[in-house]
């Protein structure tokens, strides 16, 4: 039943998304282009690239996943779809964890479309013994993204400026999960050992998901 | 037992109190117009019934097996403008655990005249379609417990009629029925229990009698302000 409502939630916000394309067109072009902004004011030969690439790119998706997760409960405003959803049997958890889970496949997608984009731009090596690291720790580093997201995008979903105060309320409790994941991602492209960072990531993701699941109930009926 | 028990309810939005020490005993199978100025906390009352907003003090107990059977028709119509019409009632059948959502579906867009019309977009629907949208989703799982607020209000005639109708085939089966409205003569005539509130209280709470219907006006000016 829980898993029947989450898969009900998680498939109607693709479905409205890939209707509408609001989130996906923004996301998409905000990524591309910062990624690409970027490249004309490095020197993508250089070593110090490989230094800061992590960075680069983790700041590019956080700010790419702001503009997912504004959209996630603001989507249910309209109409009042909310109290519909809140007043049927679907518990507050099933619908947290069907909207993260479908936040999660967004800012996924378009960090998968973004990569190849940055590999070719910064000159990155990328070699085939790459892509299950670098995919295990983007899987891992969007959901700590998105399941806090998904909370705050919950929590200020009735605030007249949600635009502003999303980002501003998420950015800081996201700072562990990012610094990680940078982390992560610059030790897989210098071909380094991934370390304690996909541990923590990993601590992170479980500890930040049962919080969400728990309270998520009280931010939403108060 | 009681369909639905309200015990000393309070509800403060910051230091005003919206509602103040209501108390009702809702009996199973009654259909209760729940009337009210404006301000009267009618609507503020639905939504804690609803599951939508916590009472600040008291306790709202509804009857074990009608805990998960609501349906709620309120302000908002409650569905999404992306989606047609079928998509949105299989979407609310599924989140009700209904067994053929689908069909269901098929059946209620039949029942509010919107068949023709299943796979068009609920943006592109007319204001009295929308709102036909929304009482079919209200109604799609076959709620135990209704509760509608201001159900009438920007209805076209037809939608009006379905109301009505589907509201009266409820009451007949036994269901409870929990209405907030302003237009006293429909909802007097479908409702076997009137409650007044007046300013966050219930002044008058009892059976629906002849004399009510004969004269709207006669419960306000009994039990009202003025």
């Amino acid at each position: 039943m829980f898993l029947q409502q989450v898969w009900t939630i998680a498939a109607k916000d693709l479905h409205s998304e890939l209707r509408t394309k609001e989130a996906w067109n923004a996301s998409i072009a905000f990524t591309v282009v910062i990624l690409l902004l970027f490249s004309f004011a490095f020197d993508p030969s250089s070593e110090q690239i490989r230094e800061f690439s992590g960075g680069l790119l983790w700041m590019t998706y956080a700010f790419a996943g702001a503009l997912v997760l504004n959209r996630s409960f603001a989507r249910e405003l309209q109409n009042d779809c909310l109290d519909a959803l809140i007043a049927s049997p679907v518990s507050s958890a099933a619908l947290f964890t069907g909207k993260a889970f479908a936040n999660f496949a967004l800012l996924f997608a378009v960090e998968l479309v973004s990569l190849p984009v940055f590999v070719l731009f910064y000159n990155v090596p990328f070699g085939a013994g790459k892509y299950l690291p670098m995919l295990l720790v983007m899987a891992l580093g969007t959901w700590g993204l998105t399941v806090i997201g998904t909370l705050f995008s919950a929590l200020t979903v009735n605030l007249r400026l949600r635009e502003l105060m999303l980002p501003t309320l998420v950015y800081p409790m996201m700072i562990p999960a990012l610094i990680a994941a940078m982390t992560i991602t610059t030790n897989v492209l210098a071909g380094n050992d991934l370390g304690f960072g996909m541990r923590f990531l990993v601590s992170f993701d479980i500890i930040f998901t049962l919080l969400a699941v728990v309270f998520v109930d009280t931010v939403l009926v108060g | 037992m009681n369909a639905l028990e309200i015990d000393g309810v309070w509800k403060y939005f910051g230091d005003f109190p919206a509602l103040r020490d209501v108390a009702l005993s809702i009996a199973p199978g009654s259909a209760l117009a729940l009337l009210g100025r404006n301000g009267a906390g009618k609507t503020t009352l639905l939504r804690i019934l609803a599951g939508l907003s916590r009472p600040s003090r008291g306790s709202v107990k509804f009857q074990g097996k009608l805990q998960g059977s609501i349906g709620i028709l309120g302000h908002g119509i409650g569905v999404y403008d992306e989606l047609s019409a079928v998509e949105n009632l299989t979407l609310f059948g599924r989140l009700h655990n209904l067994p053929n959502p689908r069909k269901r579906a098929d059946e209620m867009l039949e029942r509010v005249g919107l068949s023709r019309v299943r796979d068009g977009l609920a943006r592109e629907f007319s204001r009295g379609m929308r709102q036909r949208l929304a009482v079919g989703r209200a109604f799609l799982h076959d709620p135990e417990v209704l509760l509608l607020d201001e159900p009438f209000t920007a209805l076209d005639d037809r939608a009006i009629a379905v109301l009505q109708s589907m509201i009266k085939e409820m009451r007949d089966q036994g269901r409870t029925i929990i209405m907030s409205t302003h237009q006293l003569r429909e909802a007097l005539e479908l409702a076997s229990h009137v409650a007044l509130l007046q300013r966050g209280q219930i002044v008058h709470a009892g059976e629906r009698t002849q004399q009510m219907l004969d004269d709207t006006g006669w419960l306000y000016r009994t039990y009202g302000d003025n």
